[in-house]
């Protein structure tokens, strides 16, 4: 060491670059993990083939009678593709009071499905089979006046998990533990007889690859 | 110092031993074609050239030859062909984009018929590599001993036959006997020399090797996709990593002032 | 207790630090633990080690979450993470380069220990702990070169497994016992996944923590071969140490920034290195009716290989292959010199660690190529090379005419 007041100058001075060299290097480092890290979070959403699994469904609907239901997978996930009888289909409007939410403001679909029918046309329905509340598959119950129901059921559907009920537009129950409506996926119509799940022409229902 | 110069120098002195060991067969007469130097001296950045691989490819070679690894869809992608265009030119009869590229040829038909199924080409170019593979696919001659009426020069009996004719040509080899050391001994072998065109093709020389190249740079694509990316993304990695190394020798030299 | 809690700061550190010594083990282990000031180039691979373990650790981890054991389900999983993971290419590149780079690492790592005598008491523990580390990591490899069953991972596992054939008595019994089948199967790959993911590094884990406790108990060693305990000043402390944190803590993130720069430039430009570190034959998969031509091991066992196709007979190369392998845990009791440095012995010690160097570098090479009379004739001289170092050690490291050690070490600014 030199004599003490130049090495007092030197310790100042050496103690500033420290500290900022210090600092620049952490961070720098930072930086270069947050960048490291993030090919690894990455890694974690869905894969190519994940994404192209999720590929849009085509159904043919040319074979769907009224009250019956299909079940294709779109997604990983159960949809509810049925055809509802005309008359019943009139009855939707009648029953609003009963409704949580039958309005479809709080729930989850798209435009052309937040009406009272709560699809695209009044016959078909296309509603993803997830119940609201922790996901279990509401079963059908298409009969109007069902005995465990009460004769006041203008038929829709059942959750056996808790108990849940909506009806042919997938709209919630007053009384069940759901608390929105089911889900409607995004879909089209090519032609009169072929549905399309997953794809309406919009960019958010065409998931890019 | 002394130390390393010690290991050097004996290092440099083991290397020539080495080299002799080292022996190579006694190099061909000056006028026989160096078939195995030719290289597919492809771009894998070349986006066009891609292009026109996938199309050779799809139209020569997807009939027998799956890639079963490799989407329609991420072709698409990364070679810029819009989604209408694929279903429209490339894409097979009942097959979605999604889907892997699937031969035509059922694997058992190919038993039948060629004595083995065409194999898989999603790794050919990872595998064999491009330059074996180029020669492979320039290298098919007449030969009326085989079943197919054609051998390679690469693969000897191969299975497959000379697809490529109708674009290349039908060739005839020309070989020649040639004495050769290796390892001391001395025998003689049949080497090739030249080919001799039979039946022009449609195209010419530097036509089908363009084809060629435009096909082998697909596989290479179709072995590893991603590299474009990789030694794009590498660039950013290393030029941060020399900002952050750099840094962190001032950190160094600065605090190593204290030490004496 | 009031009186307690006077030694301990404030707050929520404070509360901490009365349950877990984390400021005694910060200020211990890198505060006041006093490392030799003249350490060079050759020290940095020790913490290299660490950067490539975790590494490894953390790419492994991933891997795993989407590769598929199986004999018909691992290959295609690897180009699935390969062409279809966001970013799979990256997380199987680090993985695949960062094996390569670890036994590049640790040869480095060895090789200082052979120079500076770093293997020489009281040391002797230490060197065996980093030599069962280097067991393990052989391991590891060899198990995890399976688990993309390509034709190499297949062809590399049978040749492999069936060494242990050679063992008397219990040979072929054992060889069937380690596959689980009568050939390597599905049963092979299993185990080894198993292995190679959870049962190794755990016992790495384990042997690592060993070294570093070692290594703290009696200090570090330094290319003067000088202990600096020796020598302390007024304060205790010895003279020619300087604490680790802050000045080996900086140095090393400067060796560590220059590893990843390299390291990066491999996997982002040259992962396969030449057919290296990525072998062509395993982009095939496996095919137990086609062996690949020339089969070879990882370049990181080629030496071995090479000793063992250079013995005519298949139990004796076997055996020297594993003596080979072995001899290194008898280096602190063969080395008798008295002084520990390269810089401080004499000519005998330097001639023999030149030329088990070039016999070495030259195995490694030669057991990458197919055999031909001459590879025979050369992979025989030097494996004779290889052998002599250590087989004449107990004789040549006493003859050897040693240089006088200084007092303090060898320091530049």
């Amino acid at each position: 060491m030199t004599d003490a007041g130049a090495s007092d100058d030197q310790e100042v001075v050496d103690a500033d670059r420290r500290k900022f060299l210090t600092a620049a290097t952490s961070a720098t480092a930072a930086v270069g993990v947050v960048f490291a890290a993030s090919p690894f979070v990455a890694s974690w959403q869905p894969s190519e083939r994940a994404r192209a699994e999720g590929a849009p469904v085509t159904v043919d609907l040319s074979k769907l009678e009224a009250g019956q239901m299909i079940m294709p997978v779109w997604r990983k996930q159960p949809i509810y593709v049925f055809r509802r009888p005309p008359e019943l289909v009139a009855q939707l409007a009648t029953h609003d009071d009963r409704l949580k939410d039958p309005r479809s403001t709080d729930s989850d679909q798209p435009a052309y499905a937040m009406n009272e029918r709560r699809s695209r046309r009044d016959d078909i329905a296309v509603l993803i089979g997830v119940c609201t509340h922790l996901g279990c598959l509401p079963k059908q119950r298409f009969e109007p006046g069902d005995a465990q129901l009460g004769t006041d059921w203008p038929g829709g559907f059942l959750c056996p998990c808790h108990g849940s009920r909506f009806d042919l537009a997938g709209r919630v129950f007053n009384g069940s533990p759901a608390s929105v409506n089911l889900r409607v996926p995004p879909y089209s119509f090519p032609n009169e007889n072929t549905l399309l799940i997953g794809e309406d022409g919009t960019a958010v229902a065409s998931g890019a690859a | 110092m002394n130390k390393a110069a010690l290991v050097a120098a004996a290092l440099l002195g083991a290397a020539c031993p080495l080299a002799a060991v080292a022996q190579e067969p006694a190099a061909p007469a000056a006028e026989s074609v160096a078939w195995e130097k030719w290289q597919a001296g492809n771009e894998v950045s070349n986006v066009a050239s891609l292009q026109r691989g996938f199309r050779n490819f799809m139209n020569y070679c997807a009939g027998c030859h799956s890639m079963k690894y490799v989407r329609y869809s991420r072709v698409a992608t990364d070679l810029k062909i819009p989604i209408p265009m694929l279903k429209a030119d490339l894409l097979p009869d009942g097959a979605a984009p999604e889907d892997y590229i699937h031969a035509s040829l059922k694997p058992q038909d190919g038993v039948a018929w060629f004595g083995k199924e065409p194999p898989d080409l999603s790794l050919i170019a990872r595998s064999l590599g491009v330059d074996k593979s180029y020669r492979f696919l320039k290298t098919f001659y007449l030969d009326p001993s085989r079943p197919t009426r054609t051998n390679n020069l690469v693969l000897d009996a191969a299975a497959m036959p000379a697809v490529l004719s109708d674009l290349e040509g039908v060739k005839q080899a020309v070989f020649r006997n040639v004495d050769v050391t290796v390892d001391g001994k001395s025998t003689s072998t049949k080497q090739f020399d030249h080919f001799v065109t039979v039946v022009p093709g449609r195209m010419s020389g530097p036509e089908f090797d363009l084809f060629l190249r435009d096909t082998v740079n697909f596989l290479d694509y179709a072995g590893e996709p991603a590299q474009v990316d990789r030694r794009s993304l590498g660039v950013w990695v290393v030029l941060f990593l020399l900002v952050f190394t750099w840094l962190a020798w001032l950190l160094k030299k600065e605090y190593w002032k204290d030490v004496h | 207790m009031a009186s307690n809690d006077a030694e301990y700061s404030p707050g929520f550190w404070g509360w901490l630090n009365k349950r877990l010594p984390v400021e005694k083990f910060v200020r211990e282990q890198l505060l006041e633990y006093y490392a030799p000031k003249n350490f060079n180039i050759w020290y940095f691979f020790g913490s290299l080690a660490l950067v490539v373990l975790v590494m490894q650790l953390l790419s492994g981890i991933f891997l795993t979450m989407f590769y598929k054991v199986g004999e018909t389900t691992s290959f295609d999983s690897v180009e699935y993470i390969m062409r279809e993971v966001n970013y799979g290419w990256l997380l199987r590149y680090l993985h695949s380069v960062g094996a390569s780079a670890f036994f590049v690492v640790i040869y480095l790592h060895m090789y200082r220990a052979l120079m500076y005598g770093s293997y020489k008491a009281p040391r002797e523990l230490l060197w065996l702990f980093g030599m069962f580390i280097y067991l393990a990591l052989m391991a590891e490899a060899f198990m995890g070169y399976v688990l993309p069953w390509g034709n190499m991972s297949y062809w590399a596992a049978q040749v492999i497994i069936n060494l242990f054939s050679t063992i008397p008595l219990v040979g072929p019994g054992l060889v069937e016992w380690i596959r689980g089948d009568y050939g390597v199967a599905d049963a092979t790959l299993n185990r080894f996944f198993s292995l190679h993911v959870v049962a190794i590094p755990l016992v790495l884990l384990l042997l690592v923590a060993l070294h570093l406790v070692a290594l703290r108990e009696v200090g570090s060693n330094n290319p003067d071969g000088i202990e600096i305990k020796e020598r302390r000043g007024p304060d205790g402390r010895p003279l020619d140490g300087i604490p680790f944190h802050p000045y080996y803590t900086v140095k090393d993130v400067v060796g560590i920034g220059l590893f990843l720069t390299l390291f990066a430039v491999v996997v982002f430009f040259v992962p396969t290195f030449g057919n290296l570190f990525l072998e062509e034959a395993n982009f095939e998969p496996a095919n137990p009716l086609s062996t690949p031509e020339p089969i070879a091991p990882a370049w990181y066992f080629t030496p071995f290989y090479a000793i063992l196709r250079a013995v005519p007979n298949q139990r004796l190369g076997a055996l020297l292959l594993l003596i080979a392998v072995m001899a290194f845990f008898f280096l602190p009791w063969l080395d008798r010199s008295p002084v520990r440095s390269i810089r401080y012995r004499g000519w005998w010690f330097k001639a023999f660690l030149a030329e088990f160097t070039i016999s070495f570098g030259a195995l490694m090479w030669l057991g990458l190529k197919p055999i031909t009379p001459n590879y025979l004739i050369a992979a025989r001289v030097f494996s004779v090379g290889y052998f002599a170092f250590f087989g004449l050690m107990y004789w040549y490291s006493r003859w050897d005419r040693v240089k006088p050690v200084p007092e303090r070490v060898r320091f530049h600014e």
